[in-house]
């Protein structure tokens, strides 16, 4: 069974602007999925539908079998939702917002003590159980949220940008922590503007541009359509200008580090033979950009017409 | 959710509103128990000397009920609408949205959380009122059913301007400009009875009249207007207003985009 099921889902704004142009998507149960695209592509009136925050023009979106028109309350019982933006009551304490998150979804008690405990514990907030939410670190915040998310247990969590403004550290933690429980069952959508968190975690990846899906497709498949990648090399030897090198585009940057862009025909030794051949020696490389990163702007840049699905 | 999961949430609310309203104490419970202490002063002390009997009561004796009740409108009206605004402001009323809750439950449990306050400042006030002058209860029952149901009317009123608010502005625009008016022209401090019979007419459109002379009668046992009406009006205002959320919830006027 899909965790999410979406057909045609079009959202049409007050103002006209057209946020959703007919998406489909399907997301697999137990599947960690990365939802990207652009600012203003969509994302988050696309998951503020599905956490039924914004009412839908037209189209069906099913949680884990349940129609959000028919069978609401089942389709919110198993999500969990980390907004982009902190949503927190920032005067109550860090206690209080996750176990009154419990008692929405009907937990009390002991249960809900039991729930509260075990994930500030593993969100490493225990200590802080007794402080205002406003008192918080920007992280801890993002952290509180996925705390809140999971005390009702959700088969499906959406995180819209979780570790946007998180530092390193932090972020690394999280994306364990993600690894963890979506290992232990529970699918995951993710929208995030660091590609190379999504390459990291995700095996699904889905782009969304201008209201359209234009990718759908498993990560290792998405990245097999790169086919062409850039390196900077910094150079052992000053040049004048960029060499010549067969077979590959060269280019010499202001920083007089050279920028070498191969197709998938060439490999890198043949490189290193030329630029032997030319005395010019390489002290280190370096990929340009995060190969998602590359595919995803190529993507986003073509028009909607040439999208390659979803249309 | 089933019934015994929707009354876990609707205690939820009730318990986060409670511990609000006594997080902020010195903006919930000092200002009415200080306002009404002056009025008791100014208006029952030294006013009322001068002024007399009332209906056969003392002033200070004929004004408390409608002071009681002045208090429990305002503050179970004031309640709902910040707490429901500020939830919408900070965007943490997401929270009860993303919920499977059903929006009765979210109307219930606010409604409640107001009717708390309200009683807890009726309260409060009564005990300032006991310090000024004697209060014997003739009916009991309506005295509290009539109360309980005003509070239920203005706390769901409160909820649907929040609904409605889109800044602090908004919230305090039905306050200023229509509850307090309509509370001191709805017989606090007089009987309508010593008005000219138009301006009696007039203030018999004014449903807080009901209630503050249907609480009198629950306290002193005396009343310008019908108890039976005053309970047709609460009962109807309760089951309109009610409506009214739920219908601005389920379209999601205010809350959804």
């Amino acid at each position: 069974m899909n965790a999410l099921t979406i057909k045609n889902l079009t959202k049409t704004y007050d103002n006209g602007n057209q946020a959703l142009k007919g998406i489909d998507l399907n997301v697999g149960s137990g599947d960690f999925y990365a939802l990207l695209g652009p600012n203003g592509a969509g994302k988050t009136t696309a998951i503020g539908i599905i956490s039924s925050l914004v009412n839908k023009t037209a189209g069906k979106v099913e949680i884990f079998g349940h129609d959000l028109d028919t069978d609401l309350e089942a389709a919110k019982s198993c999500l969990g939702l980390v907004p982009q933006e902190i949503n927190l009551n920032l005067w109550d304490s860090v206690e209080n917002i996750v176990t009154n998150q419990a008692g929405y979804y009907g937990i009390g008690g002991k249960v809900a003590k039991q729930r509260v405990e075990k994930y500030l514990r593993e969100l490493r907030l225990w200590d802080r159980r007794g402080d205002i939410a406003r008192s918080l670190s920007g992280g801890m915040k993002r952290r509180l949220m996925i705390a809140r998310a999971l005390v009702h247990e959700p088969r499906l969590l959406i995180l819209d940008e979780p570790t946007a403004g998180v530092d390193i550290e932090i972020r690394r933690s999280m994306w364990e922590y993600l690894q963890e429980i979506n290992a232990a069952g529970t699918t995951i959508i993710l929208t995030t503007h660091y590609l190379e968190e999504a390459e990291t975690l995700c095996r699904h990846i889905g782009i969304i541009d201008a209201g359209r899906i234009i990718e759908d497709a498993p990560m290792s498949s998405v990245l097999r359509q790169l086919q062409r990648e850039v390196f900077v090399l910094s150079l052992a030897t000053q040049v004048s200008e960029a060499p010549h090198l067969q077979g590959f585009e060269t280019r010499l940057r202001e920083d007089g580090e050279l920028e070498v862009a191969k197709g998938p025909d060439k490999d890198l030794n043949e490189l290193f033979a030329q630029l032997s051949e030319k005395h010019i020696g390489v002290v280190s490389m370096r990929n340009k950009a995060n190969r998602l990163e590359e595919l995803f702007m190529r993507l986003v840049e073509q028009k909607p017409g040439q999208a390659r699905s979803g249309q | 959710m089933n019934i015994a999961l929707n009354l876990v949430a609707v205690r939820t609310i009730v318990r986060k509103e409670m511990i609000r309203v006594l997080r902020i104490w010195v903006q919930t419970i000092v200002p009415p128990a200080i306002t009404m202490t002056l009025y008791f002063i100014i208006f029952g002390n030294l006013i009322g000397r001068r002024i007399g009997t009332m209906d056969g009561f003392d002033y200070m004796q004929y004004i408390a009920p409608g002071l009681i009740m002045m208090s429990v409108i305002t503050s179970s009206y004031g309640n709902v609408v910040s707490s429901f605004f500020g939830a919408k402001f900070g965007r943490h009323v997401e929270e009860m949205l993303v919920s499977p809750m059903s929006n009765a439950t979210i109307i219930i449990g606010h409604v409640a959380g107001g009717v708390l306050r309200g009683m807890l400042i009726g309260i409060l006030v009564t005990i300032v009122a006991l310090f000024f002058t004697r209060l014997e209860v003739a009916h009991p029952f309506i005295m509290i059913s009539v109360v309980l149901l005003s509070s239920i009317v203005f706390s769901l009123a409160g909820f649907i301007n929040a609904v409605f608010a889109k800044k602090f502005d908004d919230i305090s625009i039905v306050p200023t400009f229509v509850l307090t008016p309509l509370t001191y022209l709805g017989g606090v401090f007089y009987s309508i009875s010593m008005l000219p019979e138009f301006w009696q007419a007039v203030s018999k459109v004014n449903p807080i009249l009901y209630m503050v002379n249907a609480f009198r009668y629950g306290i002193l046992g005396t009343s310008d207007i019908s108890i039976g009406y005053a309970y047709a009006i609460l009962l109807v205002f309760v089951i309109l207003l009610f409506s009214a959320c739920v219908l601005l919830m389920r379209k999601g006027v205010g809350i959804r985009e």
